[in-house]
């Protein structure tokens, strides 16, 4: 259809004369003829623009989510409220369709945005500074990892068997490139067992999420201790949400703080756009992966921001470079930022705490089914995990029959946790009534017995 | 005349006047203890207190400090911070090498759908056969766009995609028992491109340009040997020209047992006219942020699909969404695959996007879309002869570089001048000092969705530039929000935070 070229052929007409031609395939004269394509692309030709949203509502329909399957699954992808005022806001087109800030004197917004987020970043991390954004908490681990080998000149990295297995997918993955040895070190009754962790090679660094996987607070000031023993970083994943309540990891000693960012503001949306947060000592500023904002001033003096110590990223140090990092997930940020303003200090709070509720009563509740049990005894705040008497895989089958997005279904193998398995991980919002806890409850009673 | 009245309370008042050049107050100087935004729903569970849910160990002392302010000063606040925002919904961005064209509104409400922004990644496949649908078709169309066989959606960004083709790189070689550590990338290539080499544990090979301003085939075949693993490539190069040895370029990487990965950076000038698959690549990633108008976020959300040739597809990243013989859809993890780039399955949301702007433009919209990326970019170059040093005055495609090395000469006008000038024009600046191998380089992507009366406006305005008399431009930007940012400082004194600036200044933070 090509709607989206405004030029109309008498336009078209002029132009091409303008520049000597008679046709639009002589402006491809360049490319050898044996090399162009025949018969055009074999994709579909255009639809009107109601098509097209047709087309999409019918595939969207093929979805089941809200109330006809309600969400008691977490894994690092949580099902909260977005008030109006961060959708709102966050999806004005002048951040929608900026682009990156490349030109200060024109890009004001965007990193004013980009600073103050930075700034609630760095202050849930207890760190003096955070970058503008990765990809997700996944590729966050990965540069944390990546900054400890680049400055400790170590390539073993010490990994809990709590970690999201995703994220230990991905960071296996790219030690294929690096080189870099990961080290498992196991769970018990769910929280890390460090004097499990191999003596053989000291490593660059440690790396622990609190809470884990399985919902589990770890004591972030043993693994510092631990850490300290072998003079390694410690890197720590947060979810933002607990740190509502949960002590400070920078506090405790983390060197990196890392986590995955789409509990503020940011839908489900089927895995992505998330936003990974960074956070680090001010030691390690230049070997920060990705972008940072600073604050400075204009030729006449007023503050102004501006991307800085520039020469960290991979246009200017090229194979030099630590991170390839370009393209982030400003928007996203910037959404967070939104979202966080609009929560406030009493409002992180008040989150926390009411995941944390939730949590509690369904746990209590779920824990007193027959046969239903909890899969580690140790303190969770807003996600859980329980062995039941059937595999979690047919408990999730079978729920969503009742309504219901059970879970996300998880293993342990060698202290180590799966994203498969026969144990359920269960979390809850603060979107989560007592009515449907409690209807989730008695499916559950039915589907287990 | 009025009567003194109390002492105003600590703190800004969101009334402050923005309008114009008046700095815009952070969100945390609006704050006031006690006051919030936030409001949450009913849900009748138990208020237990903290101390009932958190061992005391574990339990922060004190909430952390975000801002305290309302729903009506934080909206009015980043209302006047989109004011001070330069964006393609605004104008053109002639920016080389990125693509900034006009992205279709129709992609946004198509992308926000609730059933596609609610679902939760590890919803059941039965579940969640529209978003498999959607995947698959992206993929299999993205395939047919490139002429390649399968294809990732996972990896987040350009680079990203790059780095996951370096691993699919690397992966087919070790299949085969064989160890290269070297990659060539051509000396006009983009940054990211050997920070993924290294990344990608390979040693970076630069290949110079010749004299048209393409890859050096002698020079090439002088770097070929049982080492290198393979070439990254963009065609159309950074310099917006096609590489016309293409076929001679994969058949000597080829023969040494090397592999051609294509940077789809540039993708968008030959959408439906040829494909990289037929030129020889073995892998090919795509910024969906450019060609496909995903709109770039102020820097991201983007998305970097991979998409391989057949002896590539077992090496992917998994799992991937697979089309069943019932027309039903499942994931499914290629047999030798690298392992997951992402948390989940890519930035969904971004795809979906891509997605709808495909099926509005078909095969044949999309064809136009390089046709009219391709004439605006060639008809400008042409304007810009006698105004601009054209270092390379051949046909190109959707992208052409001009340089002020002469006019720099004559009256010390440099590429940053004008692309700050042009800011007063009322355009986005293009693309500066890039590629390397330019002096003074200005890279001009003017994209299809800019009328000829667009373009002629940007020509009009470069032209008065180049005339501006000497000194001018360095006065630039002077109708901007702010003037020349003092970039030297930001670094020298680093403040990265709202706490680090109320450290520097204290007792008066902001001043």
């Amino acid at each position: 259809m090509g709607h989206f070229v405004p030029h109309t052929d008498e336009e078209l007409g002029q132009m091409l004369a303008d520049i000597g031609l008679s046709s639009l395939d002589e402006l491809f004269d360049v490319i050898p003829e044996a090399l162009r394509l025949a018969g055009g692309l074999a994709v579909a030709p255009g639809m009107p623009e109601a098509d097209v949203l047709d087309e999409m509502g019918r595939l969207a329909a093929r979805n089941k989510f809200g109330s006809d399957l309600v969400c008691f699954a977490g894994a690092g992808a949580y099902d909260h409220d977005i008030p109006s005022a961060t959708n709102r806001l966050a999806f004005r087109s002048e951040f929608v369709t900026a682009y990156t800030p490349y030109q200060p004197e024109v890009a004001q917004g965007v990193l004013q945005a980009l600073f103050e987020y930075q700034t609630m970043i760095s202050r849930l991390a207890g760190l003096p500074v955070a970058n503008a954004s990765l990809y997700d908490g996944a590729s966050a681990v990965v540069e944390a990892t990546n900054l400890s080998t680049a400055a400790t000149g170590r390539q073993t990295v010490w990994v809990s068997g709590g970690l999201h297995p995703h994220w230990r997918a991905v960071l296996h993955t790219f030690a294929k490139g690096t080189g870099h040895v990961l080290v498992d070190v196991p769970l018990r009754d769910g929280v890390t067992d460090w004097t499990q962790a191999p003596l053989a090679e000291p490593p660059a660094a440690l790396l622990v999420a609190s809470p884990n996987y399985l919902g589990a607070i770890e004591d972030v000031r043993v693994a510092r201790t631990v850490a300290d023993s072998h003079k390694a970083h410690l890197l720590v994943a947060i979810d933002p949400v607990s740190a509502g309540l949960l002590r400070t990891a920078g506090d405790d000693g983390a060197d990196v703080v890392v986590g995955e960012g789409q509990p503020f503001g940011t839908p489900l949306s089927f895995g992505g756009p998330y936003l990974g947060l960074f956070a680090c000592r001010m030691e390690h500023v230049r070997r920060l992966p990705g972008r940072l904002v600073g604050r400075t001033v204009d030729t006449e003096g007023r503050p102004a921001y501006v991307t800085t110590l520039r020469a960290r990223e991979q246009d200017i140090r090229r194979e030099k470079a630590s991170s390839n990092v370009c393209t982030n997930q400003t928007l996203i940020a910037v959404a967070c930022m939104i979202q966080m303003s609009w929560l406030g200090t009493s409002g992180l709070r008040e989150l926390s705490l009411r995941c944390a509720r939730g949590t509690r009563y369904t746990r209590e509740a779920v824990t007193a089914i027959p046969g239903v049990e909890l899969v580690a005894s140790v303190p969770t705040l807003r996600e859980f995990a329980v062995k039941l008497p059937v595999p979690g895989p047919a408990v999730v089958a079978r729920m969503a029959e009742e309504g219901f997005l059970a879970g996300v279904p998880v293993g342990i193998e060698g202290g180590v946790v799966r994203d498969e398995g026969d144990a359920l991980l269960i979390a809850v919002t603060e979107k989560r009534t007592k009515d449907e806890i409690d209807a989730f409850v008695s499916a559950l009673e039915k589907v287990v017995r | 005349m009025a009567e003194k009245r109390t002492a105003a309370p600590a703190g800004k008042a969101s009334s402050a006047p923005v309008v114009g050049r008046e700095h815009e107050p952070t969100i945390f100087e609006f704050s006031s203890p006690g006051r919030s935004s936030a409001s949450f729903r009913t849900t009748g569970i138990p208020e237990w207190g903290p101390a009932d849910l958190v061992p005391a160990g574990f339990l922060r002392e004190e909430p952390i400090g975000l801002t305290e302010v309302s729903e009506r000063d934080l909206v009015a606040h980043v209302t006047r911070l989109t004011h001070r925002q330069y964006s393609v919904d605004l104008g053109a961005y002639p920016l080389g090498s990125c693509t900034m064209k006009y992205n279709p509104k129709l992609c946004d409400d198509a992308a926000s759908l609730p059933g596609l922004t609610s679902v939760h990644p590890s919803t059941p496949e039965h579940l969640s056969q529209g978003w498999l649908e959607l995947l698959w078709s992206l993929a299999d169309t993205l395939c047919r766009i490139t002429g390649m066989s399968a294809a990732t959606l996972q990896p987040p960004a350009g680079a990203a995609g790059e780095l996951t083709g370096l691993l699919l790189m690397r992966a087919y070689h070790e299949s085969r028992g064989e160890t290269r550590r070297k990659v060539i990338i051509p000396d006009s290539a983009h940054g990211t491109n050997p920070a993924s080499v290294t990344l990608g544990g390979y040693e970076t090979v630069t290949v110079p340009s010749d004299h048209r301003g393409l890859v050096d085939l002698e020079a090439l075949k002088d770097r070929l040997d049982a080492e290198v693993a393979g070439i990254m490539l963009t065609n159309p190069n950074t310099l917006g020209l096609f590489e016309e040895d293409i076929a001679q370029i994969a058949a000597a990487v080829h023969q040494a047992g090397g592999l051609l990965y294509y940077d789809g950076a540039n993708l968008n000038a030959i959408l439906g006219v040829t494909r990289p698959g037929d030129m020889g690549f073995d892998i090919v990633h795509m910024n969906l942020h450019k060609t496909f108008a995903v709109p770039h976020g102020g820097g991201g959300p983007g998305a970097g699909p991979v998409a391989v040739s057949e002896r590539l597809a077992a090496f992917l990243p998994g799992p991937m969404p697979e089309r069943l013989a019932d027309g039903s859809f499942t994931w499914k993890t290629p047999a030798h695959s690298i392992g997951r780039t992402h948390s989940w399955h890519g930035n969904a949301l971004a795809l979906a996007r891509a997605w709808s702007y495909i099926l509005a433009n078909g095969g044949d919209g999309l064809r136009r879309v390089a046709e009219g990326a391709v004439l605006n970019a060639n008809w400008l170059r042409h304007q810009l002869r006698g105004a601009y040093d054209i270092p390379y005055d051949r046909p190109n495609m959707h992208e052409f570089v001009a340089s002020t090395s002469t006019l720099k000469k004559e009256k010390g006008l440099r590429a940053l001048d004008v692309g700050k000038r042009l800011l007063e024009e009322g355009f986005h600046a293009p693309t500066v000092y890039f590629p390397l191998i330019v002096d003074e380089a200005l890279m001009i992507e003017p994209t299809e969705t800019e009328s000829p009366q667009t373009v002629a406006a940007l020509a009009d305005a470069l032209i008065r530039i180049a005339a501006d008399p000497e000194g001018e431009s360095q006065k630039a930007p002077r109708t901007t929000p702010v003037g020349r940012v003092d970039e030297a400082r930001a670094a020298r004194t680093l403040l990265p935070t709202w706490d680090a600036v109320a450290a520097e200044s204290v007792g008066s933070p902001g001043a």
